[in-house]
């Protein structure tokens, strides 16, 4: 009797690559409800239009490329990019915002570059950042917390939906239902000469970072912990980033605390978590080792603070992700660990 | 303004010394090209390049007088290699001297081999045994598959006949090429 | 000894699937009626017939001898007669024949007269060690390595530990432990003799903890045989454990030099199932000629482990399990991650055949789509070797040989581990398997080539040489030629003697 040849193991594999993203876009639900509670339903309608955009666009490459749509679609990594780049937009901006960041995210940054597994920078902070160089100003118009602004102008989701199409509805005082960014405030304030202690009476403060902000860190913190519990990501990325920047935030802190703001906050606010967690830890752009992972890690960690005190724009996940993206080859070549009976070096 | 061209060729003129100085002090003593050539060449010495065996033909190379891809034997992958030694663009294999084809192994038929020894005085690398009007045959392990012990025979008794696959000397396949996705291999 | 077990690095917990086949003991197969015996079952030159066609054999009749230093003697594993030396498909990845005995059996099993070297705690090392090659053993763990070989010790280094390897980590495999269960008194006692033949100080028996019937067997039959320098050691159940470096570095913490053996750091590793073949060749005499393997899966009728001869064609030994049952989409020899696939039935079972898996289609689905690497290191994380297979697949993938093997692909022991977690399904091991072969094969070309290099230079240089004789020689009659033409007292010399030689004539006349 014949059978047909086939190479071993034979056991059926483990996981797959859509099994993988789908884990990651599970872990963002609960900070997801958590910010619609704080900032409304802004974000949601932000991450429909970015799949829906995503989606389109790698279809499309797909197709133009010749490749089989259905194991591609499957794989889930446009929807990682769509959500991702959703999550670093200002809620109420407008929609083409989110179109023309994904579309670059997916077209240039990833497909252009040969596709899953073949892009050297992280799409979604490649988007993310193009939408931040051509227009500051619908990137940073960031939505106020209710708490802030009262339950009264509280935007609906009709209005929401209207702000993001249409631009604001009339009688909607826009500089009531936007505001600074607490890591933008605190830099200007601080530029003007005032010091932490006296900045952070302003209501906007929570009891370490933004109020609403810290919560959703909270909420991204447990989603990030899951998944490395589920040993989707491993700590070495995350511990590497929160490291690196609240090390460097607390000596600072330390020297002077009343110019510098503490590692809590720093690591509380902006898009530090959420880029610990689920950004830096995008493996296609990252060092493969445990130890290039540490370091690639710790690296962002440094840049993001400096990038936040001493930079051009209050937060600088995204630039310090595409910094390192760069570097990782590098961190590669020197990080290659030791073979199994190979010489201790 | 001036003494910013100052510092700048300052600067270029340190860094030239500095490489400069690298260049020499760290120079990696390379082979001699046609050295780096012969290593590449399959050493065949069929001479189906035009030159009597492979170091002249490396020779005419390294001197510009012949081209990459006059050497059947070494085939793509041979031409390949010369042209990133010699960095140049591949191209592919001249036709006039001859075509790829898998190794070849020489085979003398014992029974019609008359023993007149001219195979023995064509076989570039001495891989021919016998004595006159004794009866001749070749060393497997030394046969180069050159062809050249074939036109002499006068009773036709050489085939050129491929290495045979056998558990010993078989490989895994590539694997894109074994395994088509959603479906298995077919048998053998 | 053993006081703390270390941990090895990466591997997989891997589901056991091996309750089917050891829910009922060793069924022991009578002889078929044709036996085919591969002339190289094990690792090393294949071994040289010392029979005809025509001839007539006993069980236990060497029919092929161990040629050159690593190879293996081969014998009958039944009475009958040689039908046939030639080509018969054999066990082997690539589906391909290779030269066999075939033996028509009569039936009688009949066995040449057995001769124990029963006092073998008198005999020393080297009489042990003969008789061990000459019994034919190799190592049954499916390494196939002759066991002779390992059972000489270095002369710069003592040897300290022998361990006796009964981990049995491959999912589906029950041999080992079913072997442990029935006769332990034959893996103790094999391990004795292979003390005595290593000078070893000791002897570590290791068995994974998913196996408790074996620990208690073994524990058993060291009772009986109060040994001391025996020790039993039960280590975690966790796939590769049973690869020798990993089990070596579990049960010492060290690591075996990579361009090196466990012999380089005093210690030897034999499989469980060999020391009982040891015992059997040494107490009783008997060459290797039947061994114990698991025939599971889906596919067959009734799983269980079968003592059956070497030679035993697969299809016999499946109907000897009760034949097929459902749908088989795959036969493998072997486990599920390291064995490979046959291509009929029809290849015999030889010494290296631990397993025989009749996987059905739902057992062992057929590979979906392959994605691009996404580098997401799962593979490096479960490499027992350190290895980064991602790195090794880029560079294989790029045919960049020389980078591969900066990689130190040749520190893969191909266990499959990479593979099953790569959630890209990429086929890694194969891609591993082929870059190392396709090496080999440029190795040899390469030797090849500067073999032909060299003998064309030795040729041009002695046609040169000939040449030049050849023209010393004219030269040199010509000069001749020109002394005698042009030299005047040459020639009144010449005509002297001749006139010299005329007078003598003339006086003898």
């Amino acid at each position: 009797m014949n059978f047909n040849q086939a190479p071993a193991p034979f056991l059926k594999p483990l996981t797959s690559v859509g099994a993988i993203m789908r884990q990651v876009l599970y872990a963002l639900v609960p900070a997801t409800i958590a910010y619609v509670w704080f900032f409304g339903w802004g974000i949601v309608i932000q991450m429909l239009i970015a799949v829906v955009f995503a989606l389109a666009a790698e279809a499309m490459m797909l197709s133009l490329r010749g490749r089989p749509l259905r194991p591609f679609l499957g794989d889930c990594s446009a929807l990682i990019t769509a959500v991702l780049l959703a999550w670093a937009l200002p809620p109420t901006a407008p929609w083409w915002l989110a179109a023309v960041g994904v579309i670059f995210a997916i077209v240039f940054a990833k497909h252009l570059y040969g596709g899953l597994g073949y892009n050297v920078f992280n799409p979604a902070m490649a988007g993310y950042v193009v939408l931040l160089i051509s227009f500051p100003q619908q990137m940073t118009q960031w939505i106020a917390p209710d708490f802030l602004i009262g339950e009264s102008v509280r935007l609906s989701f009709m209005e929401t939906l209207q702000a993001i199409f249409a631009g604001f509805p009339a009688g909607i005082d826009i500089d009531a239902v936007t505001a600074a960014t607490p890591l933008d405030h605190l830099r200007t304030q601080l530029s003007q000469g005032a010091v932490i202690q006296e900045i952070t009476t302003h209501p906007m403060y929570g009891m370490a970072a933004g109020h609403g902000w810290e919560w959703i860190g909270v909420f991204l913190l447990l989603g990030g912990a899951w998944l490395m519990y589920r040993r989707v990501i491993k700590w070495q990325i995350p511990a590497g980033v929160l490291l690196g920047l609240g090390g460097l935030a607390a000596i600072f802190w330390f020297i002077d605390p009343s110019t510098h703001a503490s590692p809590l906050f720093h690591v509380f606010s902006g898009a530090a978590i959420l880029g610990a967690f689920f950004i830096a830890t995008d493996p296609v752009s990252a060092p493969a080792s445990d130890k290039g992972r540490l370091i690639y890690g710790l690296c962002i960690g440094v840049l993001v603070y400096v990038i936040r005190a001493w930079g051009g724009y209050p937060d600088g996940i995204a630039f310090a992700v595409l910094l390192m993206n760069m570097a990782a080859p590098f961190i590669d070549h020197y990080t290659k660990p030791r073979t199994y009976g190979h010489e201790r070096p | 303004m001036l003494t910013a061209i100052l510092a700048m060729t300052l600067l270029a003129l340190v860094f030239g010394a500095l490489l400069g100085y690298a260049a020499t002090k760290f120079r990696v003593e390379d082979d001699p090209v046609v050295e780096r050539i012969v290593a590449i060449l399959p050493q065949t010495q069929c001479a189906q390049c035009g030159y009597p065996g492979c170091r002249p033909y490396a020779e005419a190379i390294a001197k510009g007088e012949a081209d990459i891809n006059q050497c059947p034997p070494g085939g793509e992958a041979g031409i390949r290699a010369l042209a990133e030694l010699l960095d140049r663009e591949p191209k592919p294999l001249s036709a006039e001297h001859g075509v790829e084809k898998p190794k070849l192994l020489a085979v003398i038929d014992e029974q019609t081999c008359i023993g007149c020894t001219l195979c023995i005085q064509a076989c570039p690398v001495d891989a021919i045994v016998g004595a006159a009007k004794q009866m001749h045959t070749v060393i497997e392990a030394e046969c180069t598959g050159c062809e050249l012990c074939v036109a002499p025979c006068p009773v036709n008794c050489i085939d050129m006949v491929e290495v045979p696959v056998t558990v010993r000397n078989w490989k895994w396949p590539e694997p894109e090429k074994w395994l088509s996705p959603m479906k298995d291999a077919a048998n053998g | 000894m053993a006081e703390r077990l270390h941990r090895f690095r990466g591997g997989l917990e891997l589901p056991g699937m091996k309750e089917a086949a050891t829910a009922s003991p060793i069924r022991v197969m009578p002889p078929p009626k044709r036996i085919v015996l591969p002339l190289s079952q094990h690792i090393g030159e294949p071994a040289k017939p010392r029979v005809a066609p025509g001839e007539r054999v006993l069980r236990g009749q060497m029919v092929a001898a161990a040629e050159g230093v690593i190879s293996a003697a081969i014998h009958a594993s039944t009475s009958g007669t040689v039908v046939a030396i030639e080509d018969h498909l054999v066990p082997h990845p690539s589906g391909l024949a290779a030269p066999c005995i075939i033996i028509d059996a009569d039936g009688r099993d009949e066995a040449i007269e057995p001769v124990p070297l029963s006092d073998w705690e008198n005999r020393d090392a080297g009489e042990i060690r003969e008789r061990v090659r000459d019994a034919g053993i190799v190592g049954l763990g499916g390494a196939a390595f002759p066991s002779w070989i390992k059972l000489s010790g270095n002369r710069d280094q003592p040897l300290d530990t022998l361990i006796l390897n009964g981990a049995e980590c491959e999912p589906c495999i029950s041999c080992d432990d079913m072997l442990m269960r029935e006769r332990a008194d034959e893996v103790i006692s094999g391990a004795r003799i292979m003390l005595r033949a290593l000078h070893a100080r000791h002897c570590l028996v290791a068995v994974e903890d998913n196996k408790p019937e074996a620990a208690e067997a073994l524990q058993a039959a060291l009772a009986k045989f109060a040994d001391p320098r025996i020790e039993l050691v039960i280590v975690p159940s966790r796939y590769p454990q049973g690869g020798e470096r990993q089990l070596i570095e579990t049960l010492t913490g060290r690591e075996v030099p990579h361009d090196g053996l466990p012999l380089d750091i005093g210690i030897v590793c034999h499989n469980v199932a060999t020391a009982a073949a040891v015992h059997r060749a040494v107490v009783h005499g008997e060459p290797l000629t039947s061994r114990i393997v698991t025939v599971t899966g889906g596919g067959v009728a009734e799983p269980c482990n079968v003592e059956a001869r070497i030679g035993t064609r697969m299809s016999e030994l499946i109907a000897f399990c009760g034949g097929y049952r459902g749908d088989v989409a795959r036969l493998i020899m072997g486990g599920p991650m390291m064995g490979f696939t046959l291509r009929s039935d029809d290849a015999p079972v030889i010494k290296a055949s631990n397993c025989l898996l009749a996987g059905t289609a739902e057992e062992f689905a057929p590979r979906r789509e392959t994605l691009p690497c996404i580098r997401c290191g799962a593979c490096a994380d479960a490499c027992p070797a350190s290895l980064l297979p991602q790195m090794l697949y880029w560079h294989t993938r790029a045919r960049d040989f020389e980078r591969v093997q900066e990689y130190d692909l040749f520190d893969c022991i191909e266990c499959g581990s990479c593979d099953l977690v790569c959630p890209s399904q990429i086929p890694l091991v194969s891609h591993f398997r082929y870059a190392k072969t396709e090496i080999w094969g440029k190795n040899e070309e390469r030797a090849k080539a500067d073999n032909a290099r060299r003998r064309h230079e030795a040729r041009q240089a002695r046609l040169e040489r000939e040449a030049r004789e050849q023209e010393e020689k004219r030269r040199r009659k010509l000069e001749a030629l020109e002394k005698m033409k042009s030299g005047d007292a040459k020639k009144a010399e010449i005509a002297a003697a001749l006139e010299r030689a005329q007078k003598r004539k003339e006086e003898r006349s």
